[in-house]
């Protein structure tokens, strides 16, 4: 596949190499040091950063602001927009900002539910959902027009993402058709979901290369280090379409307390190095939750730094 | 059918503790089916007013009715010699009912006695679901006749989203997933292939989003009244 965007992640998977993505989240306070500080520690070991969109609900420093903080340290933002606060006028008008900035990646969610979050009682948009989102800036991108066909002067240059959870229900062939729909809505990049169970990527990873859409988009495998027993339970148990199997929860319980983060350490870097030889897997994306400090050691440990330079 | 639920008696005590004539007007239709604002319902909140009132010493006249309908004017009309005799009405009707009552009698003071909540279906005795949520455009022909819009809890016309887990929705283990039922459906049907197309932004103007909405029917306004029909 040819680049289409100035987007360096882009460029380095164009290249048939394998891409990292990492993501910051912004704090929950006007602390725009805190987001240079998360950029800092792992700039050089990815090839763009994810920020977050008011993730799980919780009201932080907006996506985009942060995104234009990154930018101008040097990173390539991959700007998290979700439609949940948001109608077709206020995120259009957003892209239009971030790529007047230079932001050219995005990846489109429809966002959790606002009932997770800090402020339960507020109304919801859902104006568009994530497959609408991706062809909206699909429409601005390619054909120069907004969604109310309106022709603009400068198109906004933006890598596509999307998201897709393998493990969700109500099966692994709907999550490879919903997967298909997204990339025929104009999804060239995903960021999957959190792997834990291994099998079940692989068979929706089967179907995803059968159907050839592996062919059509880059699947960057979604990874996160368990910090200790007790978050890989929480994961388990308390966050939707997550799928935690026992055997690694067992794993987790055999070492002592102290030791239990590096154990996650070494779990993750397992299943980066299991997950590089599945057919169709283009990349990583690393979600260290609240431990961006540890993403360097995955990225060493899974083989993939330095990190290519175009 | 509208679904609406009983306010609680402390708020509507508080609403007309300064009145002494008190109306409480039921609904015959959709509160009526869900138990919340029909005959029954009225008597009940009304022998509470009387109890209230006697207990508190106060003088009061407390008189209950129905209509048929509260969102035909023909109806309220009936209405009118007990309203003027009231100094203030509970109408325990939909919200549409309280709306045009009150439109009516623009002169009298008229309390809600109900919470109106959706257009819904009787699950069971006192269950009451929500089906539509009057999008004003209705795509259950491509959706296996369920809808997404009152259904998803994102009104997501591309779902289900990531939070679909055994056929549950991530807001709750007691909400199930709309996206999962329609693909159950399509699956039923042999028509999963409807589900790969994404569907487009949808037109959110015959929604509520359009603003207050009004139909008109010129057909029906050029014909006659037919015998027999609701106005008969």
């Amino acid at each position: 596949m040819e680049p289409k965007t100035p987007s360096r992640l882009e460029k380095i998977m164009a290249a048939g190499q394998l891409g990292v993505t990492s993501e910051v989240g912004p704090p929950r306070g006007a602390d725009g040091a805190e987001i240079e500080h998360k950029g800092h520690l792992i700039k050089d070991y990815v090839d763009a950063v994810n920020v977050t969109d008011n993730q799980t609900s919780v009201v932080r420093l907006c996506s985009l602001a942060s995104c234009i903080r990154l930018k101008q340290m040097g990173i390539d933002p991959v700007l998290q927009m979700t439609t949940r606060d948001r109608n077709r006028i206020a995120m259009q008008s957003d892209i239009l900002g971030a790529a007047s900035f230079g932001i050219h990646n995005m990846l489109c969610l429809t966002g959790d539910h606002q009932t997770f979050g800090d402020h339960p009682m507020s109304a919801n948009v859902f104006d568009l959902d994530s497959v609408q989102l991706i062809q909206t800036v699909k429409m601005m991108r390619d054909e120069g027009k907004l969604l109310s066909g309106f022709e603009m002067k400068v198109r906004p240059q933006i890598f596509i993402g999307a998201a897709e959870n393998p493990f969700a229900g109500p099966n692994v062939e709907l999550r490879a058709l919903r997967l298909g729909k997204k990339i025929a809505a104009g999804a060239e990049f995903i960021q999957t979901q959190c792997i834990y169970n291994i099998p079940k990527f692989k068979e929706w990873m089967k179907i995803a290369v059968d159907k050839g859409y592996a062919e059509k988009a880059y699947i960057m495998a979604g990874i996160t280090p368990f910090k200790s027993l007790g978050m890989a339970r929480y994961m388990k148990t308390k966050v939707p379409g997550m799928d935690v199997p026992d055997n690694l929860i067992d794993r987790l319980k055999g070492v002592p307390k102290e030791k239990q983060a590096d154990e996650g350490i070494k779990m993750a870097i397992e299943m980066m190095q299991e997950l590089k030889e599945v057919p169709g897997v283009r990349g990583f994306h690393i979600m260290a939750i609240e431990w961006e400090e540890k993403v360097p050691e995955l990225v060493k440990g899974a083989g993939l730094y330095p990190r290519p330079q175009v | 059918m509208i679904k609406a639920t009983p306010k609680p008696l402390e708020e509507i005590i508080n609403y007309v503790k300064d009145f002494n004539k008190i109306l409480v007007a039921g609904c015959d239709g959709c509160v009526t089916v869900c138990e919340a604002g029909g005959m029954k319902e009225a008597k009940v909140l009304g022998s509470a007013l009387r109890l209230y009132f006697t207990q508190a010493g106060k003088d009061h006249e407390v008189v209950e009715t129905t209509v048929t309908r509260q969102c035909d004017k023909e109806y309220l009309a009936e209405l009118k010699d007990m309203v003027e005799n009231a100094d203030a009405v509970v109408s325990i009707a939909c919200g549409c009912g309280i709306q045009y009552l009150t439109e009516m009698y623009n002169d009298k003071i008229v309390f809600p006695g109900v919470d109106t909540h959706f257009m819904g279906i009787n699950a069971d005795r006192g269950i009451f679901e929500e089906r539509c949520a009057g999008c004003g455009q209705c795509v259950l022909a491509s959706t296996g006749g369920i809808c997404p819009i009152a259904r998803c809890s994102k009104r997501m016309l591309n779902g289900p989203c990531g939070g679909s887990e055994a056929g549950k929705c991530e807001i709750s283990k007691d909400t199930p997933c709309g996206w999962h039922l329609i693909y159950e459906r399509l699956e039923k049907l042999g028509q999963v292939d409807r589900f790969t197309q994404p569907v487009d932004p949808k037109n959110w103007r015959t929604s509520r989003d359009g603003g207050p909405r009004v139909i008109i029917r010129e057909d029906l306004r050029k014909a006659e009244p037919q015998h027999g029909s609701a106005h008969s």
